[in-house]
């Protein structure tokens, strides 16, 4: 018992993400309606997203803004930790994720508008009938 | 299948909850991704690009093609957006309505041409009376939001900031416009051949700064390089480069959220919509 407590607290936070993740995995898979799969792949990307955000942290540290630097020049006498501020290089790699995911999800939906005005559905099993049904030009 | 997908899911997600027992803990000093390559941004970023924002540095300078490819990647999205979708046939139907009266006129052929002047509006199919409320309100509300989205990406070195988040903003506030008027007052003030060229313009900027360094004698978007060509203090040259190339992400990515709000609420045709 006296192991498993140290264990939740120092990994609770990859657990909660592996979670979300399934979610959106989940409505990936089983879900009938092209609309609520994309809703999954967006789940599935924010537990992506809060994954690297949480490896990036330390205990201890700040956020990555170098404190006193911004007159330029008092920066450099003083000498700077690394333990002080927290990795700014997830933060790197998720800042342009996020913006990518919301461009592709646009993407991803005037797909969707352009499926709809030609089957009139969104329905995977529904699209599957039509698709077979209506012969290609 | 909801059943085999629910499998997968546990099977999956077992596997990944075990794999969490070789992982650092959480906000563990010396786990691996915290030693290497971050130690060294965090001591010797402010030395050498003299940028206290970490995030922007490691993003406008240290990753600069990575950077410069998502910039093009939001751009090629609103492109695809825009050659899914556009639609330049005529409408059908069209509807006007009487401004003095409120009563509104359908016309079923669109050759039909309403020789009023002022008297009558084109309005859309599933018009709603505007509320007065939410257009003053908004109305008062727009520049404000634009002028942060500006500090966000001219502060952007210094504070929690950048060209992405401010092109978000700016582009937000354009949206919340067609969202409290209507999609047609958007269309009249920001037309799309000026978000065409934004977004291009955006992507223009990034790419002719990394080339411009390139023509000084140095390497693609070492920015050290502009020095001869800004009255500056030469320390503070790679700062201004990345706020050069922060102001070309804003641009792309503003234009680009416009480009496919707009396509997708009017399923391209660009005329009525949310």
């Amino acid at each position: 018992m006296s192991d498993i407590l140290p264990l939740i607290v120092a990994k609770y936070n990859f657990w909660l993400y592996i979670i979300l993740m399934m979610i959106g995995l989940y409505a990936m898979i089983a879900k009938n309606n092209l609309m609520k799969k994309l809703v999954g792949m967006n789940i599935f990307q924010t537990a992506i997203i809060l994954f690297y955000v949480s490896i990036g942290y330390k205990h201890g540290a700040t956020l990555p803004i170098i404190q006193g630097g911004h007159g330029g020049h008092s920066a450099h006498d003083a000498v700077i930790h690394a333990a002080d501020y927290i990795n700014p290089l997830p933060h790197v790699l998720m800042l342009t994720a996020i913006v990518v995911s919301v461009a592709t999800f646009g993407v991803a939906m005037a797909l969707c508008v352009r499926i709809y005005q030609r089957y009139q559905t969104l329905e995977e099993d529904e699209l599957r009938m039509r698709v077979s049904e209506i012969p290609h030009e | 299948m909801k059943f085999i997908g629910f499998v997968i899911v546990c099977l999956t997600g077992g596997l990944l909850l075990y794999g969490t027992m070789d992982l650092p803990d959480w906000g563990d000093p010396n786990s691996p991704a915290s030693t290497h390559l971050s130690d060294y941004y965090i001591e010797n970023i402010v030395a050498e690009t003299r940028v206290p924002n970490l995030v922007t540095a490691v993003l406008a300078d240290y990753r600069g093609y990575d950077t410069m490819f998502e910039t093009a990647v939001v751009f090629c999205a609103g492109l695809a957006c825009f050659l899914l979708l556009r639609d330049f046939r005529p409408k059908q139907d069209r509807y006007f309505r009487h401004v003095p009266t409120g009563v509104v006129l359908h016309f079923k052929n669109p050759e039909t041409r309403l020789a009023a002047g002022h008297e009558f509006e084109h309005m859309d199919k599933e018009w709603v009376p505007s509320d007065m409320i939410i257009k003053t309100v908004c109305r008062i509300l727009i520049p404000f939001i634009q002028i942060y989205a500006l500090y966000v990406v001219a502060h952007g070195d210094f504070s929690p900031g950048g060209g992405f988040q401010g092109g978000v903003i700016f582009g937000s506030s354009l949206i919340l416009m067609a969202i409290s008027y209507n999609l047609k007052t958007l269309v009249k003030r920001v037309t799309e051949k000026f978000l065409s060229i934004f977004a291009a313009t955006g992507v223009l900027i990034y790419v002719g700064l990394g080339v411009g360094a390139m023509l000084m004698g140095g390497h693609f978007l070492d920015y050290g390089m502009l020095a001869p060509l800004l009255p500056s203090d030469p320390g503070h040259i790679r700062a201004l480069g990345m706020l050069g190339v922060e102001i070309g992400v804003g641009i792309a990515v503003m234009a680009v959220m416009v480009i496919i709000y707009v396509n997708i609420v009017s399923k391209g045709r660009h005329d009525e919509g949310l």
